[in-house]
C-alpha cells in the first residue's frame, strides 16, 4: 500500500535525451488514471486478489483529481425500489432519442450500478434520506448527496486497498508488443523522469476530452478554464488507444449540456433537483415547444439544445427560473452547488445575484467527449477489452454506454478489474524485449523533444497551438459560437487544419516540465479532435441536435445511420477509417418512449 | 485572477516535502517560488476555480477569485474544513454574508467496503 507522494518542482533542463531519467515499474495491472473509475478498478482488483500488484499512474494528485476533484452533489443514476435494470437501459435509451446504444453493455452495468453507490456510503459518503432513513430522490433516477469529500474518499479506499499509486506521472503512451498492450509510458511532471511501467494488463481510464473546443467565456485574459467539464482531462486516453489502433465509437456524439451563463455550472441541480422551469425573455415556458417529445423530461440532447434554439430564435436570454423559490430551497441548492462547483456560490456572490429577484440565466456548453455522459469512447467488449488485447476502458473513456455518470463509471470500475482479470488468467507470453526498448526510447524522444527544444527556440508554444486547434474546432466543427452546426465541408477545413497542426508537432517547445506537460496534452487534443472530426464526417445525418447537427444532413435517416460510426487510425500510417456497426435492441420496448 | 495568494500568511509549506496546494492542484498550477518562498498559481487562465487548494491551505492563505470579466469586486467564500463537516462562508459585493455548515463524511465502521466477501 503507497501513496507515492511527488516532490516539489523541479527545475531541470536536459541538453540530451541522456540526461533524462528512466524509471521502470513492473506491476500486473496498471491503471492509468485514478478517478472514479480508475479508484473502483484498483479496490476490486486487490479485492478480488490481494497478492495482484496493481499500480496506478496519476496525472494530478489522487485525492483531488480529475473531474471529481471539486466534489458532486448527486448521483445521477440509482435503481429505485419496483424498477429494474432493464428500466434503467430503457431509461438511458430514451435519453439518447431511442439510441443506437449498446445495450449489452448498459444492461451489465446497470446490474452493478447500486452495489457500487452502497460502497460509497459504506465508505463515508453522505447520502441524503430522508427522516424514515429512505434514500431521497430528486429526479426519477438520481440521488442527493454532499460529496465534497468524494473524490478524497475513493481515493483513500484504493490506496487502502493496496494500490500503489505513482502521483504526478503523466500518460503518454501505450507499450505495446506486437498488437497487445503491455503497459504504459508517462511523463514526471515534477521530478523530471521518464516513467515506464509493464504490465500483464491495463485499464484506461483518464476522463473524458474536455478543452477540444473553445469556450465563449474563453476570449478574456484569466476565463481559459471556466468550462464545466475538468479542463485537465483532456482526453490523453482516447489519444493512446487511437494512436496504436484501438477502435473508437460514437465520437460524434459530442456531450453538450445546458449550464448555467457566463460560469459553466450544472444546472440539472436547479431544473431538476428544485423544479425550476426553463424560461426564455418572455417568460415563455421554453421545454412546453417540446411537450411533444416529452416537454421537461425530454431526452437530453434536446433539453440541452433547446435554450440555444430559443437564442437562435431572438427569444434569448434563457433561464432557470429561482424566483419563486422559498428561501429554505434556496439554502439547500446552495449547499448543493458547495458540494459540487462550489465556485458558482462565489459567481454568484460576485454578481451581486439574490436567485429570488433575478433568475439565473443558462446557456450552452462547450462540446466534450465523454463516454460516461454521451457514448464517445473506445470499443469494448463484455469484459471492457478495447480492441487493442490487453487495453481495457472504463468510465468515460469506455464507449457505447451513456449515461454513466459516477455510479456507473464506478460499476465500470469493478467491470473492467474482472475483465482484465480473467485477461491475465488465461496466461500470456513474455514481451520481445528489443521491441519494448525501442518503443521507450522512440517515446522518450517524442515526449520530450519540446523541451529539448527549450523556451527561447522560434517555435510554438503549447497554448498557442491549443487555442488555434480550440478556435478551428468551435468555429468548424460545431462548437457553440456555431449553436453546434457543422457541415461537410468546414470539416473538411478542420481535418486540413487539423494535418497542419500535426506536422507542427515538430515546432512545440517547454521551457519547463509544466509546459513540457502542456505539450504533450496539446499533441493528445489534436490526435483526438481527428477522431471527432471524423466521426462528425461520417454520420450524414441529425440524430441527436446540438450534440450532432449536420446542417447539410438536417434529418435523421434511420435506413442508413441507426448504426454506430466506429473510426480506426492504422499505427503504422497514421491513416484514419471510419466504418459502421450495428445496433442490436436487446431490452425489449418502444425505443422512443420511456 | 484565481486563486489569490496572501503571502502575508503563506509561508510556502516550510518543512513539507510538497506544499499543501501544489499538492492539491488538479492541474498541477501551484508552485512555490525559489525567491519568494510563497505560493503562486503558474497561469491563472488554467485555473478551473475547483477550490482544492483554498481548501487544503492549512494557512488559510489562499482566496479563489472569480474572474473579473466574469464577476464584479469583490466577494469571497470561505472554507474552513473539520473532520467530517465544512463550514462556507460566503460574503457577496454588497457586504451580505451566509454561512452554510454541514457533514462531509459519515462514520465509518472499521474495515466497512473492504473484502465485504471474505
Amino acid at each position: 500500500m503507497a501513496n507515492r507522494k511527488a516532490s516539489r518542482a523541479v527545475d531541470i533542463a536536459p541538453r540530451s535525451l541522456a540526461e533524462v531519467r528512466t524509471e521502470t515499474v513492473e506491476c500486473d495491472l496498471l491503471i492509468i488514471g485514478g478517478g472514479n473509475a480508475g479508484c473502483f478498478v484498483a479496490t476490486e482488483a486487490k479485492r478480488l486478489d490481494p497478492s495482484l500488484r496493481v499500480v496506478i499512474m496519476e496525472k494530478a494528485e489522487i485525492m483531488r483529481s480529475g473531474a471529481c476533484s471539486a466534489g458532486m452533489d448527486a448521483l445521477n443514476t440509482y435503481i429505485p425500489e419496483g424498477k429494474t435494470p432493464e428500466d434503467l437501459v430503457r431509461w438511458s435509451r430514451a435519453q439518447v432519442g431511442g439510441g443506437p446504444l449498446r445495450e449489452d453493455l448498459a444492461l451489465s452495468n446497470a446490474k452493478e450500478l447500486n452495489e457500487a453507490i452502497d460502497d460509497l456510503e459504506r465508505w463515508g459518503l453522505p447520502i441524503l434520506r430522508d427522516e424514515n432513513g429512505r434514500i431521497r430522490y430528486r429526479g426519477k433516477w438520481d440521488i442527493s448527496i454532499h460529496g465534497e469529500q468524494l473524490k478524497p474518499i475513493m481515493a483513500e479506499k484504493a490506496i487502502e486497498a493496496g494500490a500503489e499509486v505513482y502521483n504526478r506521472v503523466v500518460g503518454t503512451g501505450l507499450l505495446m508488443d506486437g498488437g497487445r498492450c503491455v503497459g504504459a509510458m508517462g511523463l514526471g511532471v515534477r521530478d523530471g523522469a521518464f516513467h515506464v511501467f509493464r504490465a500483464k494488463s491495463v485499464v484506461v481510464s483518464t476522463g473524458g476530452a474536455g478543452t477540444l473546443y473553445k469556450s465563449y467565456t474563453a476570449d478574456s485574459t484569466d476565463s481559459g478554464a471556466q468550462i464545466w467539464m475538468c479542463p485537465y482531462c483532456v482526453g490523453s486516453g482516447y489519444a493512446m488507444g487511437f494512436r496504436q489502433g484501438a477502435e473508437l465509437s460514437s465520437l460524434e456524439q459530442r456531450w453538450v449540456a445546458t449550464r448555467t451563463k457566463d460560469f459553466c455550472g450544472p444546472v440539472d441541480t436547479i431544473s431538476v433537483g428544485y423544479k425550476a422551469p426553463i424560461i426564455n425573455c418572455k417568460d415563455e415556458r421554453v421545454m412546453s415547444r417540446y411537450a411533444h417529445l416529452g416537454g421537461d423530461a425530454a431526452p437530453r440532447f434536446i433539453r440541452a439544445n433547446a435554450p440555444m434554439e430559443e437564442w437562435l430564435a431572438g427569444r434569448g436570454p434563457c433561464y432557470c427560473d429561482t424566483r419563486d423559490m422559498a428561501p429554505e430551497l434556496v439554502r439547500a441548492m446552495m449547499t448543493d452547488y458547495l458540494n459540487e462547483r462550489p465556485s458558482f456560490v462565489l459567481f454568484l456572490a460576485s454578481r451581486g445575484q439574490d436567485v429570488t429577484k433575478e433568475a439565473i440565466e443558462i446557456y450552452g456548453s462547450d462540446p466534450y467527449i465523454m463516454g460516461g455522459h454521451t457514448m464517445g469512447g473506445f470499443w469494448v467488449d463484455m469484459r471492457r477489452m478495447t480492441t487493442v488485447p490487453g487495453l481495457f476502458a472504463a468510465g468515460e473513456t469506455a464507449g457505447g454506454n451513456p449515461n454513466k455518470f459516477v455510479g456507473g463509471c464506478a460499476a465500470e470500475g469493478k467491470l473492467a478489474a474482472r475483465g482484465a482479470m480473467a485477461y491475465m488468467a488465461a496466461g500470456l507470453a513474455a514481451p520481445d524485449e528489443a521491441a519494448v526498448s525501442a518503443q521507450v526510447e522512440a517515446e522518450k524522444a517524442r515526449v520530450f523533444a519540446p523541451l529539448l527544444r527549450g523556451g527561447d527556440y522560434d517555435g510554438v508554444t503549447p497554448t498557442e497551438m491549443k487555442e488555434r486547434l480550440q478556435r478551428l474546432m468551435d468555429e468548424y466543427a460545431g462548437g457553440s459560437s456555431q449553436f453546434y452546426r457543422t457541415n461537410e465541408e468546414r470539416l473538411d477545413y478542420a481535418l486540413r487544419h487539423i494535418k497542419r497542426l500535426q506536422s507542427q508537432f515538430a515546432y512545440l517547445k517547454a521551457a519547463d516540465l509544466h509546459d513540457l506537460m502542456q505539450a504533450n496534452e496539446t499533441m493528445d487534443r489534436v490526435d483526438v479532435a481527428e477522431a471527432v472530426v471524423h466521426h462528425l464526417k461520417a454520420r450524414r445525418e441529425t440524430r441527436w441536435a446540438g450534440w450532432q447537427t449536420r446542417s447539410d444532413y438536417p434529418d435523421r435517416d434511420d435506413a442508413n445511420f441507426d448504426c454506430f460510426v466506429e473510426s480506426r487510425r492504422d499505427p503504422a500510417t497514421g491513416e484514419v477509417t471510419t466504418f459502421t456497426r450495428p445496433y442490436e435492441q436487446l431490452v425489449p420496448g418502444d425505443r422512443f418512449k420511456v | 485572477m484565481p486563486p489569490r495568494i496572501l503571502t502575508e500568511k503563506c509561508n510556502g509549506c516550510e518543512g513539507l516535502p510538497e506544499s499543501r496546494c501544489e499538492e492539491a492542484c488538479p492541474g498541477n498550477l501551484m508552485v512555490v517560488d525559489a525567491a519568494t518562498g510563497k505560493a503562486r498559481c503558474r497561469c491563472t487562465r488554467d485555473c478551473w476555480d475547483c477550490m482544492s487548494c483554498t481548501k487544503a491551505c492549512p494557512r488559510a492563505a489562499i482566496e479563489t477569485r472569480i474572474p473579473y470579466q466574469l464577476g464584479y469586486h469583490k466577494a469571497s467564500l470561505r472554507p474552513i474544513m473539520g473532520k467530517d463537516h465544512i463550514t462556507w462562508k460566503c460574503v457577496d459585493i454588497h457586504g451580505v454574508e451566509t454561512t452554510y455548515k454541514y457533514r462531509n463524511r459519515l462514520a465509518v465502521a472499521p474495515g466497512a467496503g473492504a473484502d465485504k466477501d471474505a
